[in-house]
């Protein structure tokens, strides 16, 4: 079989982008998972937290984020009395090896656990220069590591402070609810650790998902709810010192 | 982290501050280019003869600082490789995104096209009275059009009328659309204010003004020609009400902030009160607003000998570009020194060799200088048409 030169200058195109193709791999296969099924976020229960900091361990393990970066902290508050305006906060190394003894006494003291709220009108992907972070299908907030330009807007932008420039990559990071686990039916992987179940994945479109129905019946707040991010992090038994 | 201090609560991810110096020189690089613009076309369209002779000159400072001004943001990317896709697959919905458009928009449809009309006459002469390299460069500059008959040059007057037209609005765009990346980022209240746009056009405004009067009296100087006093005054005359303008911009929206006292207040307060108390009280206020506009006051209302006003408007001028940088810094630096949590503040370690540490930010700095003294050589301001021998080859009717 001989190629015209006319048949070669269509082929090497077609040739160039199957290369491509190839060389960027194929992804893992979720052959049942449908995102258009699945609207994700969180139930966090601050009642149940008990500061051990396996989430921060198990995420950092799990998603090989970089020492001096969290995907996910646990803060600890002491709120005095009444002044809820006016808390004592502390997080050492983002609560990864639990805290140690409350120096302070009398008051209330409680652990909080933080991470992405994977918001649905989320700031961080409206000001991306080029859409390198968007919001999923099925509702979690991503970043494309393959097209971020490190301008690190987002970081900016994102009022729960969740981001960061993964010095590894220049490139912005943060949780990705364990997409990569959650999409083969898994749970995060910090959901999977917590002892206390005090972090339980929601998928907001089943509704016959015990979580959804817990939120459904119960008191649960956002963080920032001023901030009108339609954020999906919802927290049960949050006390109104918590930023 | 990094042993950085911190005082109170950050979140973890805050102690780092990611946006360095160099986006600090952005704001005021672009400053200047809008200030310059809009002086120019203060001799092009309100008619105001006096600024005559920094007309060229502040045209040729806007150029040679909006040739620089994206060179921070591109060494301060994660992946500087990448920031085509700013223009190749730009996201609508982000504030920054636009920034290429903007930046081409007013490069090329409008400074270096109002340049080019401004100079053609002075341009074809050059291409025939010069030898060697600088006629052939000249010759490029043409664009092949060597007609500089009257009835050229009118036209070519209409239309360079036309862009300094267009080109007001686009200099707001320029720079009031850097004051939007800030003012429209509602998770940082420092930043988070619809008079932030307003302001950075003003504050803008002020620099250019200023530099533009810096750079025309050192000229004058190095040149050993005297200064046109008539134009300085003048020129120190709009420097005085714009800087009024901004001043009071700033006080409304600190008025604002203190009397509404939101849930920020207390922390920002306390931050202005200690981490920025010098660089925004003692450098911003004090002494890059308050004296220069004290001191131009001075010459507007007191009889002050011409000597002592050269002296006075030098002084202020150079308080004016601290004052205005200091601003920007306070907006940029100021913005991401306290946590969200309004618990806590970081500190701002600058480092002095490094990709974002203040040797860059010194060449950053001085680079349009040396580009501006480039210019000023290729096309000289001062230079006019008549003044030269011009050739009845250049005179007649070339190809139209």
């Amino acid at each position: 079989m001989t190629i015209t030169r006319r048949q070669l200058l269509i082929l090497l195109p077609a040739a160039a982008i199957a290369w491509d193709s190839i060389l960027a791999g194929t992804p893992e296969a979720s052959p049942n998972y449908n995102m258009t099924d699945h609207w994700w976020g969180m139930l966090i229960d601050v009642t149940k937290c008990i500061g051990c900091g396996t989430c921060v361990q198990a995420c950092q393990a799990e998603n090989n984020v970089p020492d001096g970066y969290f995907r996910t902290w646990v803060e600890r508050y002491h709120v005095a009395d009444w002044s809820i305006e006016n808390p004592q906060v502390d997080s050492p190394d983002g609560g990864k090896h639990g805290f140690p003894p409350a120096a302070k006494e009398g008051g209330k003291n409680f652990f909080v656990p933080k991470m992405c709220n994977h918001c649905a009108d989320s700031p961080c992907t409206q000001v991306c220069p080029v859409g390198a972070t968007f919001v999923s299908p099925d509702g979690v907030v991503l970043v494309d590591q393959k097209y971020c330009l490190g301008c690190r807007y987002c970081i900016q932008a994102c009022p729960y402070g969740c981001r960061f420039l993964d010095p590894t990559t220049n490139t912005a990071s943060k949780c990705t609810l364990c997409y990569h686990r959650i999409t083969k039916g898994l749970t995060t992987a910090c959901c999977e650790t917590c002892p206390t179940g005090t972090r339980q994945l929601v998928d907001l479109k089943n509704p016959n998902d015990p979580v959804h129905k817990f939120i459904e019946t119960h008191s649960v707040q956002v963080l920032k709810p001023h901030l009108a991010t339609q954020a999906k992090a919802f927290y049960y038994g949050l006390d109104g010192s918590v930023r | 982290m990094n042993g950085i201090p911190v005082e109170g609560f950050m979140y973890p991810n805050e102690i780092e501050l990611q946006w360095s110096v160099l986006i600090v020189l952005y704001p005021f690089l672009t400053g200047l280019v809008a200030g310059a613009f809009i002086l120019a076309s203060l001799e092009r369209v309100f008619r105001v003869d006096a600024v005559k002779p920094t007309y060229r000159l502040a045209l040729l400072t806007a150029l040679a600082f909006l040739l620089v001004a994206p060179l921070p943001l591109q060494l301060h990317l994660g992946h500087p490789e990448r920031s085509l896709e700013m223009y190749l697959t730009p996201h609508t919905s982000s504030a920054m995104a636009m920034f290429g458009f903007v930046y081409m928009w007013y490069l090329m449809g409008v400074l270096v096209l109002e340049i080019w009309l401004d100079y053609r006459s002075d341009i074809v002469v050059l291409s025939q009275s010069t030898t060697g390299w600088k006629r052939l460069f000249y010759k490029v500059l043409t664009l092949g059009s060597s007609n500089i008959s009257d009835r050229s040059l009118e036209i070519d007057n209409k239309v360079g009328w036309i862009i300094t037209v267009i080109g007001i609005p686009s200099a707001f765009l320029l720079h009031g659309y850097v004051g939007f990346i800030f003012g429209s980022v509602k998770a940082n209240p420092w930043w988070s204010s619809p008079l932030m746009p307003v302001v950075f056009i003003f504050s803008a405004m002020v620099s250019g003004i200023a530099a533009v009067m810096l750079v025309y009296m050192f000229l004058c100087w190095a040149r050993r020609v005297p200064i046109d006093m008539r134009c300085v005054d003048t020129v120190a005359k709009y420097l005085f009400y714009t800087f009024l303008i901004d001043f009071t911009l700033e006080l409304l929206d600190l008025i604002h902030r203190i009397y509404e006292s939101d849930e920020s207040f207390r922390s920002l307060d306390f931050m202005v009160h200690t981490k920025l108390y010098f660089p925004h009280i003692v450098i911003q206020i004090l002494l890059g607003t308050l004296t220069p506009i004290l001191l131009l006051a001075a010459t507007q209302v007191l009889p002050i000998s011409e000597a002592r006003r050269k002296l006075t408007y030098a002084v202020a001028g150079c308080l004016t570009l601290v004052g205005i940088f200091a601003m920007r810094w306070n907006v940029v630096i100021g913005g991401q020194l306290f946590s969200k949590s309004f618990l806590g503040y970081t500190t701002y370690k600058m480092g002095f060799v490094a990709r974002e540490g203040l040797l860059v930010a010194i060449v950053l700095t001085i680079l349009p200088l040396f580009i501006l003294w480039a210019l000023i050589k290729l096309l000289p301001p001062w230079l006019e048409t008549h003044s030269l021998d011009v050739s009845p080859l250049a005179s007649a009717h070339g190809d139209d």
